[in-house]
């Protein structure tokens, strides 16, 4: 994770909206923080799935930080990383055992993801980055918007891949018989394809800006730093 | 000497207790073992009554007739019994045995599995006593290519391999007659035989290993005793 918090360009503590929309655009965790990469690519071949590994990951990540925030105090540092994976992996065995109960389709297509989301870095990342540090308000709205941040760009890529891969959107066909899928998108290089394509537009976007208004400097692309990239 | 008599205290702060440090343990673990507790009795009958739809539904697809499905066991001694909660015996094959809507006896599905080309390749298949043979297999998973591998749930010719696959057993019952094969597309002369789908025989050999592996294991204990599942219990 980058710096302790995201003050860097804010003098006063962040608003509570602040807190939940960091994760949502300004350090949004699959396209600017780019963590999380394992799920991020592997499971994205539809819009359907992409939606709800984003919110299995968005459950684990509001009950675990608001867990890790509100025993805080209680927790000493010599054993906080043990403690934090344990809130972790209770959690995601809570979503292993709700999505076996929801939709057995659903569980076999998003397979060892789900309990693979123990891993995933923005996860234990929030935890210690923000969670540890801040009250369970804020650090469970913190991880909300976290959560549908990653949401987000999960289905950006899931539906970008389905349209392509499979010629339809959340299942529903878009272009008639005559269309030839493009299999290499629900194929795994497909989801470094399109992962590629949004990062491409963003910086363009952010280089544009950053040239429009030229008078204020500001260097946001600064935030696009992570110790654990992968996971 | 004041000195020496501070220096203990601020190491002292530091460093937490032994006991503090159990005690958060402790007291996390035990909170974390409450919701996963709960959780799991939550959603067990749910998760349960799903995976007895999911069975169901692929066993109704490979036997037509069936309109409902008995889970037993097939013991490594050759014994039937009821499929109840909990882990099978070792050496225990899981069947469904299938009735139609009279109450009457429409055949055995059972799972087979085989490697493929991206993963395991999970086939159900439907049994019927009256042909000695397989007339219809489901996909129960798989990972295989799309586009490529997938066609065995489409591709017409191929599933018609299955329409009276002949898995007739040896005189002494011991084992299959002849070995269920999979040869390359268009040479198919055996009722045993599977046609393969050209561009796919990876995953096409993957089912017709996974049918024979099973077919093998499983239908020399159960044919000798189909008559104790001929009434629905």
């Amino acid at each position: 994770m980058s710096g302790p918090s995201p003050a860097a360009f804010s003098m006063a503590p962040p608003s509570r909206w602040e807190e939940f929309t960091e994760g949502m655009w300004r350090r949004n965790p699959v396209f600017v923080m780019v963590l999380g990469m394992c799920p991020t690519l592997a499971v994205t071949v539809s819009a359907i799935n992409s939606i709800s590994m984003g919110l299995a990951t968005t459950f684990v990540l509001a009950a675990s930080c608001f867990l890790v925030s509100a025993l805080r105090r209680l927790i000493p540092k010599e054993v906080r990383i043990a403690t934090y994976i344990v809130i972790i992996a209770t959690f995601v065995t809570v979503v292993d055992y709700a999505v076996q109960a929801i939709s057995l389709d659903l569980y076999e297509a998003l397979g060892a993801y789900i309990q693979l989301i123990v891993a995933n870095c923005l996860v234990l990342g929030r935890a210690e980055a923000h969670a540890a540090r801040a009250a369970p308000i804020p650090a469970t709205l913190n991880a909300i918007g976290m959560g549908l941040g990653f949401t987000l760009g999960l289905t950006m890529i899931g539906g970008v891949r389905e349209i392509l891969g499979a010629g339809a959107f959340f299942g529903i066909p878009l272009f008639g018989p005559g269309f030839q899928p493009w299999v290499v998108m629900v194929l795994p290089p497909g989801g470094f394809f399109v992962m590629a394509g949004w990062l491409l537009l963003f910086a363009v976007v952010r280089r544009r800006l950053a040239a429009r208004d030229a008078g204020a400097v500001r260097s946001a692309p600064a935030a696009n730093s992570g110790a654990c990239h992968g996971a | 000497m004041n000195a020496p008599a501070k220096s203990p205290a601020p190491a002292a702060v530091q460093a937490t207790s032994t006991f503090a440090l159990l005690r958060t343990l402790s007291v996390v673990s035990a909170i974390c073992g409450v919701i996963i507790v709960v959780s799991y009795l939550a959603t067990l009958d749910r998760a349960k009554a799903n995976r007895r739809l999911a069975a169901e539904r692929a066993v109704f697809k490979v036997l037509p007739d069936a309109s409902s499905v008995k889970e037993y066991l097939a013991l490594p001694s050759g014994e039937i019994i009821p499929a109840g909660g909990g882990d099978p015996p070792p050496g225990a094959l899981r069947f469904y045995s299938a009735y139609d809507a009279a109450g009457r006896f429409a055949g055995i599905a059972a799972e087979g599995a085989a490697k493929g080309y991206a993963d395991l390749v999970r086939v159900m298949f439907g049994y019927s006593e009256s042909c000695h043979c397989i007339v219809g297999i489901g996909v129960v998973s798989m990972r295989e290519t799309p586009g490529i591998g997938d066609k065995i749930l489409t591709d017409k010719d191929f599933l018609a391999n299955f329409k009276a696959l002949d898995v007739r057993l040896k005189d002494d019952l011991s084992a299959l007659a002849n070995d269920v094969k999979v040869v390359k597309h268009g040479v198919k002369t055996q009722p045993w035989q599977i046609d393969a789908i050209s561009g796919a025989t990876v995953t096409s050999r993957a089912v017709g290993k996974g049918i024979n592996d099973a077919a093998q294991l499983l239908l020399p204990r159960l044919v000798p005793r189909l008559d104790q599942l001929r009434e629905k219990s």
